[in-house]
């Protein structure tokens, strides 16, 4: 370890000034890609912020763009996978509609008959039903994708018209609402929030989890002998990390139920007013939430699993995965799967906010969420990505449309910046990586 | 050097490294045929390998070689023809079942996965995991690290993709991942093309080494000169059809040569049925 350390710092102590960043990037092994993507998501917020006179970085403003990008967000993780293959998915936007339209046909129509209005079963029969529906038609395309060969492209793009199509003969094109309210939960709002408390327990959790994992990992590495980070770069890294934890937390917690909310809330529980008004705080949204752990669930599947090595395998070489003796074909169906499996969790959160569910629930989506893994460095040739990367991407896409909202941008005008910004983002990208190899 | 040539081809009892013909053959391919759209890649042939035997298989390029090793590794499914590993017919339909029966493949490609790192590469398909069911990255390292020190004692990039490597690092992690599980037949398709003299010399020396630990080898090369001075025997190929084997203590270079460009058997040789007819 002594070695490692006096190593590096000496290496670092070689080039003092502008090397002083570089040494700092090498010890705490940051991906200096992912660095400029949070630059770039913090100097487009600022840029907001200063325009729209002061109202983008706003408790209130962060919060919404959060619930905004967590279905993007949560479709971006599996997209992830599916171009890291090799493949593409231009399906996930029907395939939301048409899950998204399905759950709501069983919550509002048929369940409700079997179980009684508000059975606490509704909602969990609902998304595992969903989900298995989104599972199914991944597990489909995927099949015709990976056994028949069939290209992905043409697969989904056909995936995009049938399940559209579907979605619309399921109830004859008819809007289907309300939906079930603890299902509605997982759309956020007022009640769909975690409040401050939990938001702060949950807080704490994550930073003994970030805690407890740093150190676990260097005892690993120090097992084996290997050459380990020093010991200041570790901690800065715990450092960055808890405030960025807590930062989110307090931002969540700051932004406070609109009064007309919270009078309600204090007449239905018999809470007096107390002078000033209630103050509630938010908290995370369950939608995040649901986001934030999907992230998590997919960074280690991708980075900790068999299946996800064989993934990046198969998208660096995929006649090398086969000779290596990876069954190819069934993990390009269970990457499918997995993609449906998410644009149905997508679907629960978007049908969840809106409270309905419509023919046009998703149109478009899988652009977005294509776009957002791209953004977020996955390599359109295949065998790189990163879930945190895309989920960060679909954060940028959302921060720009938002924004230009926030600003009376006009919708078409809306339309042409994101279709730029996304092009230059791609073409940085590939300067960046063309330099870098 | 003359040494070593005689080290290798005298076969004396009890000599180290000798090929220990009294068992069964590790490998006997019998009138294997394999036909791409009309094209006839391998045409009935039959190759046979002996324990701690090095058996080169030339020819030119489009000779059919490289089709019926990968027959042999799993690559493609051959139209006709047996395979018996140590006496025992196998069924070996694709590269999981070859590697089942110990039979591990360099290709030429090298057939490595750019994108990840040399450990993982290594271990593809038949990773390590910790209880728990996930991969045990720093396991895998652990192994990588003594492996690879033993081939190749200066690599250290054990954390970058292996397309950051140079030729010969990315050759030495092909070959580690090949002797790692203990394979009883090795298959080397042009092993040396992308590397230097020094390194050469030591894929020359770790042959030796495999050699004596009784693992059977077949080097497949278009270049004689590569493979003439490690083998036991040669056979050769052209037009997808065995044209001979030998010995090589019973044939010169020269004559090698003869039956790789023109088909023609020398008096010291099998002739098989690609052999020109005079």
């Amino acid at each position: 370890m002594s070695q490692a350390t006096s190593g590096t710092t000496a290496g670092a102590a070689a080039t003092p000034g502008g090397g002083g960043l570089k040494g700092f990037i090498r010890a705490t092994e940051v991906d200096t890609r992912m660095l400029g993507m949070v630059g770039a998501l913090l100097v487009i917020w600022l840029v907001f912020h200063v325009l729209s006179g002061g109202i983008f970085l706003t408790p209130r403003n962060l919060w919404n763009l959060t619930v905004q990008t967590s279905s993007i967000a949560v479709m971006a993780t599996g997209m992830v996978l599916v171009i890291v293959t090799r493949n593409i998915d231009l399906s996930v936007g029907s395939i939301l509609g048409f899950t998204g339209m399905a759950m709501a046909a069983l919550q509002a129509q048929i369940l409700p008959g079997l179980l009684g209005f508000d059975s606490p079963f509704v909602w969990i029969i609902t998304l595992l039903g969903g989900i298995l529906v989104g599972v199914v038609i991944g597990g489909l395309q995927g099949y015709v994708i990976a056994y028949l060969g069939v290209p992905a492209f043409i697969v989904t793009l056909g995936g995009l018209l049938v399940w559209r199509g579907g979605a619309w003969w399921l109830t004859s094109g008819r809007t289907v609402a309300p939906l079930d309210d603890t299902f509605r939960l997982m759309g956020g709002g007022a009640t769909g929030s975690l409040g401050e408390t939990w938001t702060w327990v949950l807080a704490l959790a994550a930073c003994v989890v970030v805690a407890v994992s740093l150190v676990l990992a260097r005892r690993r590495r120090l097992s084996f002998g290997f050459p380990l980070r020093p010991i200041w770069a570790e901690a800065t890294i715990g450092a960055i990390v808890f405030v960025a934890i807590i930062g989110a937390a307090a931002i969540v917690n700051a932004y406070k139920w609109p009064s007309a909310i919270a009078r309600r809330y204090a007449t239905a529980n018999g809470i007096e007013m107390p002078e000033g008004g209630l103050q509630i705080g938010y908290g995370v949204a369950v939608p995040v939430l649901l986001a934030i752990v999907v992230g998590i669930v997919m960074t280690f599947v991708a980075r900790r699993t068999r299946f996800g090595r064989y993934v990046f395998a198969i998208g660096g070489n995929p006649e090398a995965a086969e000779l290596a003796g990876i069954n190819t074909r069934w993990v390009l169906v269970k990457v499918f799967m997995l993609m449906g499996g998410l644009a149905a969790l997508g679907a629960a959160i978007s049908t969840a906010r809106l409270n309905a569910a419509t023919n046009a629930l998703g149109t478009l989506d899988e652009l977005y969420v294509i776009a957002a893994a791209v953004i977020g460095g996955t390599s359109l040739a295949g065998g790189a990505g990163t879930i945190i990367g895309a989920m960060l991407g679909a954060l940028v896409m959302q921060s720009l449309q938002s924004g230009m909202v926030l600003l009376g941008v006009d919708s078409p005008l809306q339309s042409i910046v994101v279709g730029i910004v996304l092009v230059i983002a791609v073409w940085i990208d590939t300067t960046y990586r063309r330099r870098a190899a | 050097m003359s040494s070593t040539m005689e080290a290798i081809t005298d076969h004396g009892p009890g000599h180290p490294g000798a090929v220990d013909r009294s068992g069964p053959a590790l490998i006997d391919m019998r009138d294997i045929s394999i036909a791409f759209g009309g094209i006839h890649a391998v045409e009935s042939a039959s190759v046979d390998l002996y324990p701690g035997e090095v058996v080169a298989l030339l020819g030119h390029n489009g000779a059919g070689k490289s089709t019926l090793i990968k027959i042999l590794s799993g690559a493609y499914k051959r139209d006709a023809g047996t395979i018996h590993v140590r006496g025992e017919e196998a069924a070996i339909s694709n590269p999981r079942d070859a590697k089942a029966y110990g039979i591990e493949t360099i290709y030429q490609t090298l057939a490595l996965a750019d994108n990840v790192d040399a450990a993982a590469n290594l271990f593809l398909g038949r990773e390590i995991l910790t209880a728990w069911g996930t991969l045990d990255d720093a396991a895998m390292e652990a192994e990588a690290r003594k492996v690879m020190g033993r081939l190749n004692p200066n690599f250290r990039r054990f954390k970058e993709p292996v397309k950051a490597l140079s030729g010969g690092q990315r050759q030495s992690v092909a070959i580690a991942r090949a002797i790692l599980f203990n394979a009883k037949i090795l298959i080397m398709d042009e092993p040396t093309a992308a590397l230097g003299p020094q390194e050469t010399a030591q894929v020359g020396e770790l042959i030796k080494e495999l050699k004596k630990d009784g693992i059977g080898i077949f080097l497949i090369s278009h270049d004689i000169h590569d493979v003439f001075d490690l083998a036991d025997r040669v056979i050769v190929m052209k037009n997808g059809q065995i044209v001979g084997g030998a010995k090589t203590g019973d044939v010169t270079k020269d004559e090698v040569l003869g039956m790789i460009i023109l088909g023609k058997c020398p008096p010291g040789a099998t002739p098989g049925p690609g052999a020109m007819v005079e």
